[in-house]
């Protein structure tokens, strides 16, 4: 049994969500109940393969890929089906499987309009499949192919259950990834042809994704490092989304279904740092050296953009959008670092951003349901209409702006952090000034979360809403799809070592190719250009 | 040539005829033959049967395909003008099964529409054993020959509807356009036959390639070559027929223009750029970078001003046409190393164009069926009148969301694979050029999504326009259409292994050398 799931585990985890869509498919869409309960077992079965992976998983050797599976797919483009496990994945990996479920509960009276859960449904189990393939992918073509996997779902999700403006929310979100995504596949293609085996110097034609790290860009001429980084740049970045690609966002957030912000919110925005982190840097680290305070610049431009942004919004789930741009500024600043400590902190901030902006998300949703408005003026006094509610907003809203304690403060002060002393090769001046700017978006951060939470938690409701019995605290199902968030919430507050001792190996391994060099990432630079 | 004429003079006698390479043709031939005969003596009784006829005859012909694909043995008739390689297999393949879905969406359509039935399946049949002849074509005069045998045909289809004025339009357009195409590209023909002496292409490969500068007829020569086919293919800026043509065309004889004519068009290019003119990539690879760069961006822009999903889907084939020709603009004899063994950058060029061409011939069929389906209802191609489709009828619209978005190259549908290919083509020999025109496609394919994706969104969120929920009644002969090239474009995006390993295949070995 623990062979078979060694083997075949990873595998199972991409196709289950998938066989639950091809079940449903078959069952007429009036069978409403039947649709739910396949969904929530379909995503319940992988929660508890994932589960029973993590129990299997060699701590020890966390750095290592695990439970890989290496078979022949597309022989002509020299492409291969190739997954695997390692410390970087896991975190994400369970964040995945954790929101599909919850987001499946929340679903079952609340599907939004116009109705037919059995689509709405299947897309979520289709875009599970997307996500989950895209962390454990090991292949730069089928990480491409799932990578794009996603967009599809997201899209009707936002064009067809979405709000007023879906048409142009869905569109523009669409064409911001896929123009992001055609130059990384381009970059992945030049990558293919121009990368050597650093031992041999021959050329490794592969898409093999541990080769390519080992190779790190060896053989290839700086210059056109820099343009394949760039490409792939871009291609993560609108995913993030980095400032000035952000755009997308605060429309895809505002007009998607309350479902779909959450796991836009939860997942898909890592994709794009999870590239960085596992694509673009180790694989073209001398590249990476160049561009990252480039990378560090618009981080922290994101982080007092999206401050700054957030101060401006009367719309409550506009305002959790911005709120985004500024977190995953914090989470990029601290992969601009380049070091093993950046990168620990960029993948708690990432899972510390998935929890809380999911949980806001939900709640804003649930707010939406009651009060019919997310207009931030006309809402107020929920601790008095629906105490729960409001503190369950509260404290959100703390872990959110940092508070240590939460899961927020290890996402944001590691981050700054590391910023003190970025890698060999980066000027320490150019970080540390960037470190105090990321201070002064912590500073920001509390202002709007907190003005947030005044405006619409305090004070007496107001008379609109005063007598209206539509507005009542937080229901079963609800409940359940909260709490498991809310628990984690804090419990990766006081015990950040949870994520912390899984990530550091494999992040110690994946930049280790800088690392084993004494001076860091610039020796490497230094043989590859011969000066 | 000559000493060929001077023999015939004494006593004449038959080259010999490798029967088995022939019999695709062959089996068509008879089969159209059959098809006139019995046309002549049943009359209006045979109407019942000529679409099954036909159908047994495009896989009839398949049989000899499969066999000689089996065979494996590249052969080669009179002289080297006929040969029958992996390459011509594989083509002949595409044509046979895109015009069985072709004959599947025309069956109720000519029936019901009232129209001459018997004539069409006999110029639909002409039409295919032209490109099948195509396929195999090393000659001047056997490409030309081909190119008018799949034309003519397609001419007198696009004027089916007879009483209606734009299908009048259509037919006189095309065929105004295409006869002076053909005679553009007969004049180059003329000019590159007599600066090599000879016809047949390989003759020609070792007339005008080598070092030195090209003489300024063979620069004009390959110029107009080029020029006419690009008419074929619908190349910008030589694609202002084919809007009109597709729109007023009836719809079956527009998806066959749309794939199957394109692609017997770009089969004839590739043949004389590959066998015959691929020393001279000084004259040609300019040229195709300005044809395929212009094709798609001019197609995919104006694409996105159109209301009527027949002429967006003849902008969106003018953009493809694009695509398909980029592989071709940095075609060379280069060597490059690609997971270790050897190719030669046509080969993968080649290889990028016919993967295309099939996995394109399954998509476009698709949506041109779906087009067909909806029409059955609101008799209307209007993009507006797609809104709310999934409210009356979710299956055409999940299957023309496929269509649409595969077209569009979004994994995992069968687009992507195409482009995919494209793009490494364009990538691998390294050259500035080639990775500038490989920026334009990205470029593009973004450009591109936001009309698929509009129509898209039409369908699945906007309401019904007039309310009208009744069902799309599809007939069973559409309904095989849309199941044949909806699950031929998913398992090309799952499992792209699938025709990759058919679509690798070489011209240069072919004509040995």
């Amino acid at each position: 049994m623990t062979d078979f799931l060694n083997t075949w585990g990873l595998t199972a985890i991409i196709f289950v969500p998938l066989i639950g869509a091809a079940v449903m498919m078959l069952i007429p869409e009036r069978e409403e109940e039947a649709h739910k309960q396949i969904a929530l077992l379909t995503s319940l079965v992988t929660l508890g393969l994932v589960a029973a992976l993590m129990i299997d998983f060699d701590y020890d050797d966390a750095g290592t890929l695990q439970f890989v599976q290496d078979k022949g797919w597309i022989d002509v483009i020299n492409s291969r089906y190739i997954i695997g496990l390692d410390g970087i994945s896991i975190p994400l990996l369970a964040l995945t499987v954790l929101v599909v479920p919850l987001v499946i509960i929340y679903s079952w009276h609340h599907i939004p309009n116009p109705g037919n859960a059995k689509a709405f449904l299947i897309l979520n189990l289709i875009l599970e499949t997307g996500m989950v393939g895209t962390f454990i992918a090991q292949d730069l073509i089928l990480f491409f192919l799932f990578f794009e996997v996603v967009l599809l779902p997201m899209f009707f999700m936002i064009a067809v259950w979405g709000g007023e403006d879906r048409r142009y929310a869905s569109l523009k979100f669409f064409l911001y990834t896929l123009f992001g995504s055609a130059l990384m596949l381009l970059g992945f293609l030049a990558l293919f042809f121009l990368a050597q085996d650093p031992a041999t110097g021959a050329a490794l034609h592969s898409f093999d994704m541990r080769l390519l790290t080992e190779s790190a860009g060896s053989g290839i001429v700086h210059s056109t490092q820099l343009w394949i980084f760039g490409a792939m740049f871009i291609g993560f970045g609108v995913k993030v989304p980095i400032f000035p690609f952000h755009t997308w966002l605060p429309d895809a957030h505002t007009q998607a279904p309350t479902q779909g912000s959450v796991i836009l919110a939860a997942v898909l925005l890592k994709l794009g740092t999870y590239g960085f982190l596992r694509i673009a840097i180790p694989m073209l680290p001398e590249a990476a050296t160049t561009w990252a305070p480039w990378i560090g610049l618009v981080a922290v431009i994101g982080i007092i953009y999206g401050a700054l942004g957030c101060l401006a919004q009367t719309d409550m789930k506009r305002l959790i959008a911005f709120s985004s741009v500024a977190h995953m500024g914090f989470v990029m600043l601290a992969i601009a670092t380049m070091t093993p400590f950046g990168f620990n902190a960029a993948i708690y901030g990432m899972v510390a951003h998935g929890l809380i902006t999911g949980m806001l998300f939900f709640v804003a949703g649930s707010v939406k349901e009651r009060y019919h408005t997310l207009d931030i003026s006309r809402l107020g006094g929920m601790l008095i209409q629906a105490p729960k509610l409001g503190w369950i907003l509260g404290i959100v809203s703390m872990a959110s702006l940092g508070l240590p304690g939460l899961a927020g403060f290890w996402g944001e002060f590691p981050a700054i952090l590391s910023a003190y002393s970025p890698a060999n090769g980066l000027s320490e001046v150019t970080f540390r000034t960037y470190m105090v700017i990321a201070a002064v978006g912590t500073v920001l951060a509390a202002g709007y979360l907190l003005w947030l939470y005044q405006r619409t938690a305090m004070g007496e409701p107001s008379a609109e809403f005063a007598d209206d019995p539509n507005i009542t605290d937080v229901n079963t199902q609800e409940w359940l799809a909260w709490t498991p968030l809310l628990i984690l919430i804090v419990v990766f507050g006081v015990l950040p070592g949870l994520i912390f001792d899984v990530t550091d190996p494999a992040v110690t391994q994946i930049l280790d190719n800088c690392l084993q060099q004494p001076d860091g990432c610039t020796s490497v630079v230094q043989a590859a250009v011969g000066g | 040539m000559f000493a060929v004429f001077a023999m015939a003079g004494e006593h004449f006698s038959r080259p010999p005829i490798d029967w088995h390479a022939a019999s695709p043709e062959l089996i068509l031939l008879g089969v159209g033959v059959l098809l006139t005969v019995i046309d002549i003596v049943w009359k209006e009784r045979a109407r019942a049967l000529v679409a099954g006829l036909a159908s047994v005859g495009l896989l009839a012909a398949m049989i000899p395909v499969i066999t000689l694909a089996v065979d494996g043995e590249p052969r080669s008739m009179f002289g080297g003008a006929f040969v029958v390689d992996d390459y011509a297999l594989i083509m002949k393949a595409i044509f046979l099964l895109s015009t069985y879905v072709v004959v599947l969406m025309s069956t109720n359509y000519i029936s019901e529409g009232d129209y001459w039935e018997n004539e069409y399946y006999g110029l639909l049949l002409t039409s295919v054993l032209g490109m099948l002849l195509m396929t195999s074509a090393r000659d001047l005069i056997s490409i030309f020959v081909a190119l008018e045998l799949l034309s003519i045909p397609a001419y007198m289809l696009s004027t089916w509807r007879k009483r209606d004025l734009k299908s009048n339009e259509a037919g006189m357009k095309y065929y105004l356009m295409g006869v002076f195409a053909s005679a553009v590209m007969l004049y180059g023909m003329s000019l590159l036959y007599g600066s090599s002496g000879t016809t047949l292409l390989s003759g020609i490969n070792e007339a005008v390639s080598g070092s030195g500068g090209p003489s300024a007829v063979v620069t004009l020569g390959i110029v107009f070559v080029v020029v006419g086919f690009a008419f074929k293919v619908s190349a910008v800026p030589f694609h202002t027929w084919a809007p009109d043509t597709y729109e007023g065309a009836p719809t079956p004889v527009t998806a066959f223009l749309s794939v199957a004519s394109k692609a017997g068009g770009f089969v004839g290019l590739m043949n004389i750029l590959f066998v015959g003119l691929i020393g001279r990539d000084d004259v040609y690879q300019p040229l195709i970078w300005i044809l395929a760069a212009a094709s798609m961006t001019v197609g995919n822009t104006v694409a996105l001003r159109q209301t009527n999903i027949v002429r967006m889907l003849a902008y969106s084939g003018v953009a493809q046409a694009g695509y398909m020709l980029a592989p071709l603009a940095v075609l060379s004899t280069d060597v490059v190393t690609t997971g270790g063994a050897t190719t030669i950058v046509a080969d993968q060029a080649l290889a990028a164009t016919v993967t295309y061409l099939a996995i394109y011939a399954a998509m476009n069929l698709g949506a041109f069926a779906v087009v067909m389906a909806v029409a059955r209802k609101t008799r209307s191609a209007e993009i507006d009148d797609y809104r709310g489709l999934f409210r009356y009828a979710p299956g055409l619209t999940v299957l023309m969301t496929v269509f649409l978005f595969s077209l569009a190259g979004i994994p995992p549908l069968g687009g992507w694979f195409g482009k995919f290919r494209v793009l490494e083509a364009l990538i691998s020999p390294g050259t500035a050029w080639g990775s500038a025109l490989a920026v334009v496609v990205a470029v593009n394919s973004v450009v591109a999504f936001y009309y698929y994706g509009r129509v898209a969104v039409k369908m699945w969120v906007e309401e019904v326009p007039d309310g009208n929920m009744d069902r799309v009644s599809v007939p069973a002969s559409l309904a095989a259409a849309l199941a044949i090239t909806s699950v031929v474009t998913l398992a090309f995006g799952v499992g792209p292994g699938l025709i990759g390993h058919f679509t690798q295949v070489s011209l240069l070995v072919g004509v040995g050398g």
